[in-house]
């Protein structure tokens, strides 16, 4: 299959916008859930506030939230897929840039240092790029992931010492979570990060908080440790928005990844509730969205 | 628990008779401000033509149509999704807001600190909670876009809107040392060391 760029281009432009319109399955289960566990008077009325956020967005075809985030594209690229690596992030760019104009999508991206903004979100090294490779034929899958930001703020490495072992990283998120209170847009996923290097361990908490929901940890220590946290976050009454009840996250997710002798890294990072991502698989049949 | 409705602006007697627990409903105008916004204010001491004296500001950035001016559009925009940042980033910058421009209300997501609430309790002010990420909901309470300054700044300019029957809100912090957000960081952080004991990870 050869990669058609006016159709990446065309397919990135189009994720960002559904991203921001429509909340992926998981996510609006995930808030059925949280519903039906929710014993807080003020936490059950936030919730509902949200759920009928999801669907005015859809009626009268909004973004669900006014933060437009940082555009992440995830590529991840199969067996017998023939492009050009250079032109694919050129195509990919000139989506996010063409979704923020023709649907006058705020920029929200600014230079570092002189918070310069090209209302285009674009700029430096942003949007951001992953590419990935994986075993299906003549396939690729397009992940759009617009960060919202108020969530993002609450990241956080610590490199802890081999000796403070697996229950100082545990204690680390617990205490994160409770740091952050209402800031992160709760009910949230925490993303933890588990190993690696300090990038490769930050880097994992963002897969880890972009996870669908009721996906597991592949990893079997790393499965039983977001059990145990998912449960023990929604037991500290942080609740919706900061403001009390059970509902604090849908979820704790894990991701690891080896780690050197004298290490123990641990990260995190946040979703927020408007848990937005969008899909698109490219195959020589078409076009799938999801 | 009482629900007012406010017509904006209001005096201080008004800001201190709200209570933590409240509802609060706004009518009028509001007023859109955020980090860039408040730093060329108050770092950089630029001045706004516009009267924030007894208003409220929401801790806003929003998504906007640039239109040709009309009586819809006074200033060239109409209104798409307009939403509500974290508001603990703007902490620093109460104070001067309350003394040097008026304002009498606060409303974001996620809360403010110690310095917000003394200023309320010093100067008469109120911070309103609304949902964090229910833009689409929040964008339906804006009518219009009256007017606009500091939009070199763009998205992050002051924004004057008009509003219908904007809330209900709560009353989360108040002008007699009400916070609901430290009521339930004093709650979470009694429950700390039982969570932590439960999962092995006591100190």
């Amino acid at each position: 299959m050869d990669l058609d760029m006016r159709e990446v281009e065309a397919v990135c432009a189009a994720l960002y916008v559904q991203a921001l319109k429509i909340l992926p399955p998981d996510i609006k289960a995930g808030f059925k859930t949280l519903v039906q566990n929710e014993t807080d008077a003020t936490g059950k009325t936030i919730l509902g506030t949200m759920v009928e956020n999801i669907a005015v967005a859809e009626r009268t075809k909004n973004i669900l939230c006014q933060d437009t985030g940082i555009p992440i594209y995830n590529v991840t690229i199969g067996r017998n897929v023939a492009f050009d690596g250079a032109e694919l992030k050129a195509a990919i760019r000139r989506g996010c840039e063409r979704a923020t104009k023709e649907n006058s999508l705020r920029s929200s991206v600014v230079h570092p240092i002189t918070r310069k903004n090209d209302q285009t979100s674009c700029g430096i090294r942003v949007p951001i790029i992953h590419v990935d490779f994986d075993t299906r034929e003549e396939t690729v899958g397009i992940e759009m992931i617009p960060k919202g930001s108020g969530s993002e703020n609450g990241s956080f490495l610590k490199m802890l010492l081999p000796s403070d072992g697996i229950k100082a990283a545990k204690r680390f998120v617990i205490d994160r979570v409770v740091e952050l209170g209402g800031r992160v847009c709760p009910p949230t996923i925490v993303g933890v990060g588990l190993g690696g290097t300090s990038d490769l361990c930050m880097h994992l908490a963002k897969i880890a908080a972009t996870r669908p929901l009721r996906t597991v940890c592949s990893d079997e220590e790393g499965a039983k440790i977001e059990a145990e946290l998912s449960q023990a976050v929604n037991e500290l009454g942080i609740g919706p928005q900061g403001l009390g009840g059970r509902s604090t996250s849908f979820a704790v997710h894990v991701e690891v990844a080896a780690t050197h002798i004298t290490q123990n890294p641990v990260a995190v990072n946040i979703q927020c509730h408007s848990a937005r991502r969008a899909l698109a698989t490219v195959t020589p049949g078409g076009i799938a969205f999801s | 628990m009482t629900h007012h409705v406010l017509d904006m602006p209001i005096d201080a007697d008004t800001a201190r008779s709200l209570r933590i627990g409240d509802t609060v409903t706004l009518r009028r105008t509001l007023y859109g401000i955020r980090d860039a916004t408040l730093i060329h204010m108050f770092d950089r001491d630029r001045r706004t033509r516009l009267d924030l004296n007894g208003h409220a500001v929401i801790h806003t950035a929003p998504n906007v149509h640039k239109v040709p001016v009309s009586a819809e559009a006074p200033v060239g925009y109409t209104p798409f999704c307009i939403g509500t940042t974290t508001s603990m980033r703007m902490e620093r910058f109460t104070r001067a807001l309350m003394e040097r421009e008026g304002v009498r209300l606060i409303i974001g997501k996620g809360g403010m600190g110690p310095a917000t609430l003394e200023a309320f309790r010093d100067l008469g002010g109120a911070y309103l909670a609304i949902v964090g990420g229910a833009a689409a909901l929040e964008t339906t309470w804006i009518e219009q876009i009256e007017d606009i300054d500091m939009d070199d700044l763009h998205p992050e300019s002051l924004w004057r809107f008009r509003i219908r029957d904007f809330g209900p809100l709560l009353v989360g912090m108040d002008s007699h040392g009400g916070s609901l957000f430290a009521d339930v960081q004093d709650a979470v952080a009694a429950r700390r060391d039982a969570v932590l004991a439960s999962i092995g990870a006591s100190e």
